[in-house]
């Protein structure tokens, strides 16, 4: 390992705290509906919207009511997204002449999308018309970004708010995620893709001759755009199979940095949305500063065991038993396994290597970022959202071993609270679990598998814990293709994305009736390193005790295997 | 004893879902030995295992009984005093009947005299006693409760030493305190507080976790190929959920008010002990909380310094006939600085007493044709000048002083000319100043309530430690206090013992009523004090910390046991297939049945061995929330992380060379 290699961890931490703040401040004006730098822009834009779909934006919605709308608007979107790809074989834009795509594949992609997991169970190109492409997925990379920051920015109204019932309007909050947010971004990042030479044509496929005379198509389209927001949203479906790994997506150094940052950026930015929604900007930076710390621990933990190599590959020969296998070279191993963590931390689930041939140790960690409910800054919106379920959970703790009734910021945490965190943190978990040993006992489930042993566990709970985690990323060598994983990863992405948010909608409502009890000398300061500390370690704690034992039996024992050196 | 084994009637047990849970399953693995014993099968292990998951449930249990067994001891005490009790009920008409103290109902008029108990709780609605309240509160001296004013309220145990009462009794028997305090200790009417039903869903979610954890884990074990069985993974079950905190759980709360009785406090919710953790504005009265009540002189400033025993001879003779408090503090300063004791001042012969009045607000004596007078300042510039004399500037200047430091001045005259001025002042309670700066480390601001002034409210303010004061306050003035705080976020504190305050008593998260104090306000609190001391708010504060202490401190203790649990457990189970798993086997664990076996020899006996802190509570001192909370994370967090290992390895040691396994 060069020193140089190093360059990007070191540097990525400090572009993106500072990009995160500005963010965040720009985001709590737009969402107080203060006036901004790009307002007399898309102020117009905004109130049009609003006008032709009859939303009254001082319209303030209770925690049900807001819970609707996102449930309503979500089974529009899924329906939707079905219906077109059952009837894409009618419609235009279908040159290949592709049929109807299966009902099982269709309800998990149009799931997988609407929830912003991009979990995709079919091979694109091969599947999905251009109009489906365009009207359908690409539409809800926007949307289920939207939809995620919505339910996140209702929640810091609860804690924001006091002695009222209401945590804003849904409609708007969702017009402004895109147009103020998502937009903007998503352009300036194209052309950041763009000017490095990421392909961005609406050009056909090149048919090339290679020197050896045969004849190569070679895909393009226009991926500079979709691949950027296919990051900012922590989406993650790419427009090429490859993913990341590709050229056309990731061509250079700075593609690379570039896409990583994008996918950290508006989930580590939210934190400071908080801070500054909540007029507590201390407290901004400890649930960041929280977010940072286990993101640092889990880079190094995979840089440390993926620089040690693998002795098997030492064996036969590889110098230092360096495992580049499914890394790309352009990359590097440095460059990959900060991808993949981030990937991992937040929800994105973009790839530019194959998680599959990480080492054992690192496939645990990875399982572990996404088992822990996507709180490394997360999903947009949803990354926020798990991480005060945990906050609430430490405030409770040690709010008792003070001596006081539980508070968060001045919020007493009572039973209901205690229920909602509890669901938000874990349901995707235990749900990942019984879905695994489902699939890990029945014919249905190991039938998909191509490796056996500790390495098929380990797959099987990533397929799990990506989908529960609406992360997205697989980790290959299981084929989800059939009836069994479709149906059943389509559950685990509901429940993950519903489990989230509506108790989080209720939290919140429930957060905004109440007053806020004033800090004095008695209350423990939330914004100090002791908190941060012991939010820390009770996202390990947690995340330790519920996987402690499938995880030993899956990553531990291969990684204990290959060093004494048996393989599968 | 006899109680924890009842008490494993399923029904009762599912009120505490964690040890109901480890009792479904442990009745499972009692079949699996039935089963083993009628195959003919070994039944060791399974047995051992069992054993220990019902010693599990048996010392829940038994924490539980032992809790409520001491606040039934002293609850019992208590209402000995008063079942055998007979009272004369007076009637109508004038005559009175002898009946059975338990048949008297609210509304009824009971003499009481010499040497009689008083039958309830009531109000005195004519005439004075001596009454002894050791029975309930412990206090030797005796109290003097009379009609009328706020020390009429007198409870059922206590005895008359003298002097006759009529009591209006104003509650049914089963109704009192007394009996509401009995029925919380004893568990029946005992309902679990908010927090303890919050803490209870977070062990519920733990529980069911680790029930998914186990029972997924049989179906990847058995990917891996392992068998697993049932009993280890029942025994890998119980170490994992919460059993400390869960079995331990009923026994803070209980024994939190049984610790309240102990300091004498009748608290009619767990609600309100709680609350008193966190309160953080505490109102108090000025007169008879902070200071002694009564001003008393402290000091003789005479006009001409050199003739100071004059102005101090003047005072004693004029304050003799002065039967206020504040006279009699006079005379008693003024013995001690003329250094005479005991009764030798007399009246001197031929002088004419002028007894202290209201209206005049002066008292003196006429001796000799001389009038020496005392009194008020605007009292005696009239009689100086009435007597052709005038007030000197010094004086004006020494009354101003007095004044602006915030005390009473009262000049001393005689005929034309004034002698000097006394100075009265409130004088602070015994220790006061101690508690108060004690409550301001707790982070609990204290607001002083007073009719005075405002320079003599800020005087005593100052002087005590108190945060604020509101001087110059009307009666009501409490009720808007307390409303203001509280919807500013604020949970408020108030003693109180008048009728006057019952609205306010209402209004407050935390109401702390005297025992002497009137009906009304009894009624109106959530705590009565049967010491009636008001500076005894920081003991209810203590208390209710260290019952939210306490539980918090035991769950952090239990969870961070599971680390060393697991590291006991998954290793010794899949060792024999997965032999390179024995890295994790950091204990160096005898065998894999030892392994099991001594988790849940552990997680069993850790239970009685934290019995008695959570019967006494976590130790509490006030200081600072992070200092506090870094505190208990290292004792409880860290401790608990390191203490199984230890325990659990000390077990296996002792198991296997007993060759249980």
């Amino acid at each position: 390992m060069i020193i140089t290699d190093l360059i990007p961890v070191l540097v990525l931490p400090c572009v993106l705290t500072v990009l995160a703040i500005f963010l965040g401040e720009y985001m709590a004006k737009v969402f107080n509906g203060e006036r901004t730098l790009l307002t007399p822009l898309l102020n117009s834009p905004e109130q049009f919207l609003y006008k032709i779909f009859g939303v009254n934006k001082n319209d303030e919605m209770s925690w049900k009511t807001y819970s609707w709308a996102f449930i309503v608007f979500n089974i529009i979107g899924i329906v939707a997204l079905f219906l077109l790809q059952i009837l894409q074989g009618f419609l235009p834009f279908n040159p290949q002449k592709l049929g109807p795509v299966h009902w099982d594949i269709a309800l998990n992609t149009a799931i997988s999308f609407v929830t912003n997991t991009n979990w995709q169970a079919y091979s694109g190109e091969q599947t999905m018309s251009y109009l489906t492409q365009m009207m359908g997925l690409t539409v809800q990379n926007f949307l289920s970004a939207a939809v995620g920051i919505a339910p996140a920015i209702a929640l810091i109204r609860g804690f924001a708010r006091k002695e009222t019932s209401t945590l804003g309007n849904f409609w708007v909050d969702l017009t402004r995620s895109i147009i103020y947010i998502l937009l903007p971004l998503t352009l300036i990042w194209s052309l950041v893709f763009v000017s490095q030479g990421v392909v961005q044509t609406l050009h056909p496929q090149i048919d090339a001759l290679t020197l050896e005379g045969q004849k190569q198509i070679i895909s393009v389209g226009p991926v500079a755009s979709q691949e950027a927001i296919k990051q900012l949203g922590t989406n993650g479906g790419g427009f090429f199979n490859a993913n990341s790994s590709h050229p056309f997506e990731n061509p250079t150094p700075l593609t690379d940095f570039m896409a990583v940052l994008g996918l950290l950026l508006i989930p580590a930015a939210l934190p400071f949305t908080f801070g500054a929604m909540l007029k507590n900007r201390r407290q901004g930076w400890a649930i960041y500063a929280s977010m940072l710390m286990l993101f640092i621990i889990g880079v190094g933990l995979i840089i440390g065991t993926e620089v040690q190599g693998n002795p098997l590959l030492e064996k036969i020969g590889v110098m230092g038993g360096v495992n580049m296998e499914g890394k790309e070279v352009r990359c590097g191993i440095i460059n990959s396994v900060l991808f993949a963590q981030s990937t991992t931390a937040t929800s994105c689930g973009a790839v530019n290597s194959m998680h599959d041939s990480l080492m054992p140790l690192s496939g645990l960690i990875l399982i572990f970022n996404i088992a822990i409910g996507e709180v490394i800054f997360g999903g947009v919106g949803t990354g926020l959202i798990s991480m005060l379920a945990y906050a609430v959970l430490t405030m409770f703790i040690a709010g008792l071993m003070i001596g006081r009734t539980p508070e968060f910021i001045g919020k007493k945490l009572e039973s209901f609270e205690m229920v909602m965190s509890i669901i938000i943190i874990l349901s995707p978990a235990l749900l990942l679990l019984v879905l695994s040993s489902i699939a890990i006992s029945t014919q249905a489930g190991l039938s998909s598998l191509n490796n056996m042993g500790s390495h098929g566990l380990s797959e099987i709970l990533y397929a799990y814990a990506s989908t529960a985690g609406n992360n997205g990323s697989a980790f290959g060598g299981l084929n989800a293709g059939t009836l069994f994983y479709t149906l059943t990863t389509s559950l685990a992405m509901l429940v993950g994305r519903f489990s989230t948010v509506i108790p989080a909608l209720a939290i919140a409502g429930f957060l905004a009736t109440k007053k806020i009890v004033p800090a004095g000398i008695a209350t423990f300061p939330t914004t100090g390193v002791l908190f941060i500390v012991m939010l820390v370690s009770v996202v390990v704690i947690v995340g330790a005790l519920t996987f402690f034992p499938v995880l030993t039996l899956g990553p531990f024992i291969e990684h204990l295997q290959i060093f004494a050196g048996k393989a599968f | 004893m006899k109680d924890s084994v009842i008490k494993l009637n399923p029904v009762s047990m599912m009120k505490n879902p964690v040890m109901g849970i480890v009792e479904i399953v442990t009745l499972i693995t009692s079949l699996i030995v039935l089963g083993d014993l009628y195959s003919g099968k070994s039944f060791s292990y399974d047995g051992q295992i069992t054993c220990w998951l019902w010693f599990t449930i048996i010392f829940a249990n038994f924490a539980e009984a032992l809790a409520e067994g001491q606040g039934r001891a002293q609850a019992e005490s208590l209402k000995k005093n008063r079942s055998e009790a007979f009272a004369k009920k007076l009637h109508a008409d004038g005559s009175s009947e002898r009946i059975p103290a338990l048949q008297l109902r609210k509304g009824d008029i009971v003499i009481v005299e010499d040497g009689d108990p008083v039958p309830g709780d009531g109000d005195v609605v004519e005439g004075a006693a001596l009454i002894d309240e050791s029975a309930i509160t412990g206090e030797s001296a005796p109290v003097i409760r009379e009609a009328g004013g706020d020390r009429c309220g007198v409870t059922g145990g206590t005895r008359v030493l003298s002097g006759t009462i009529k009591v209006k009794i104003t509650t049914n028997p089963g109704e009192t305190f007394l009996d509401q305090m009995i029925a919380m200790v004893e568990g029946a009417k005992r309902q679990k507080t908010p927090n303890e039903k919050a803490l209870n869903i977070l062990l519920i979610g733990l529980t069911v976790t680790f029930i998914v954890v186990v029972i997924t884990l049989k179906y990847f074990a058995g990917y891996m190929n392992v068998i697993v069985g049932i009993s280890t993974l029942i025994a890998l079950l119980v170490c994992l959920m919460p059993t400390t905190i869960g079995g331990l759980l009923p026994a803070i709360g209980i024994a939190g008010m049984d610790r309240l009785l102990r300091h004498n406090f009748i608290a009619t919710s767990g609600r309100a002990v709680e609350a008193a953790g966190d309160v953080d504005v505490v109102l108090m009265d000025k007169t008879g909380t902070i200071t002694l009540g009564n001003r008393v002189a402290t000091d003789f400033l005479p006009a001409d310094e050199s003739d100071k025993k004059t102005l101090v001879n003047a005072a004693l003779l004029s304050s003799l006939a002065d039967e206020t408090p504040e006279g009699r503090s006079i005379v008693i300063l003024a013995k001690e600085q003329l250094g005479v004791r005991g009764r030798d001042i007399r009246a001197p012969e031929g002088a004419i007493f002028f007894p202290f009045s209201a209206d005049k607000r002066m008292s003196g004596i006429n001796w000799n044709g001389h009038k020496i007078m005392k009194g008020s300042s605007a009292a005696i510039h009239d009689f100086v000048i009435s007597n052709n004399g005038r007030v000197s500037e010094k004086i004006q200047k020494i009354t101003a002083d007095v004044s602006r430091e915030g005390s009473t001045p009262l000049l001393v005259a005689e005929d034309d000319k004034v002698l000097g001025v006394i100075r009265l002042k409130d004088v602070l309670k015994e220790g006061i100043k101690g508690r108060i700066s004690q409550l301001g480390q707790m982070g609990i601001k204290s607001v002083m309530i007073t009719g005075d002034n405002p320079l003599t409210a800020a005087t005593i303010a100052a002087e005590a430690g108190i945060d604020d004061f509101v001087a110059e306050a009307k009666p009501d003035i409490k009720l808007d206090l307390i409303r203001k705080y509280q919807s500013k976020g604020h949970l408020v504190a108030m003693i109180g013992d008048g009728t006057n305050d019952a609205p306010a008593l209402a209004q407050a998260d935390v109401a702390v009523a005297m025992n002497a104090g009137t009906q009304a306000a009894r009624e109106a609190a959530n705590i009565v004090d049967l010491d009636s001391n008001p500076t005894k708010l920081l003991d209810i504060v203590e208390i209710g910390k260290q019952i939210l202490i306490t539980r918090g401190s035991l769950t952090t203790f239990s969870v961070a046991n599971d680390v060393a649990k697991y590291f006991a457990i998954i290793p010794a189970i899949f060792v024999t297939q997965y032999p390179n798993l024995s890295v994790l086997n950091i204990m160096n664990l005898s065998s894999a049945n030892s392994a099991v076996l001594s988790a849940v020899i552990f997680n069993a006996i850790i239970i009685p061995m934290l019995i008695p802190l959570a019967l006494r509570g976590v130790r509490y001192k006030p200081a600072t929330a992070s200092t506090l909370l870094r505190r208990n994370l290292l004792i409880y967090g860290l401790g608990g992380l390191v203490v199984p290992f230890a325990g659990i390895k000390l077990i296996d040691l002792i198991i296997s060379s007993l060759g249980l396994v």
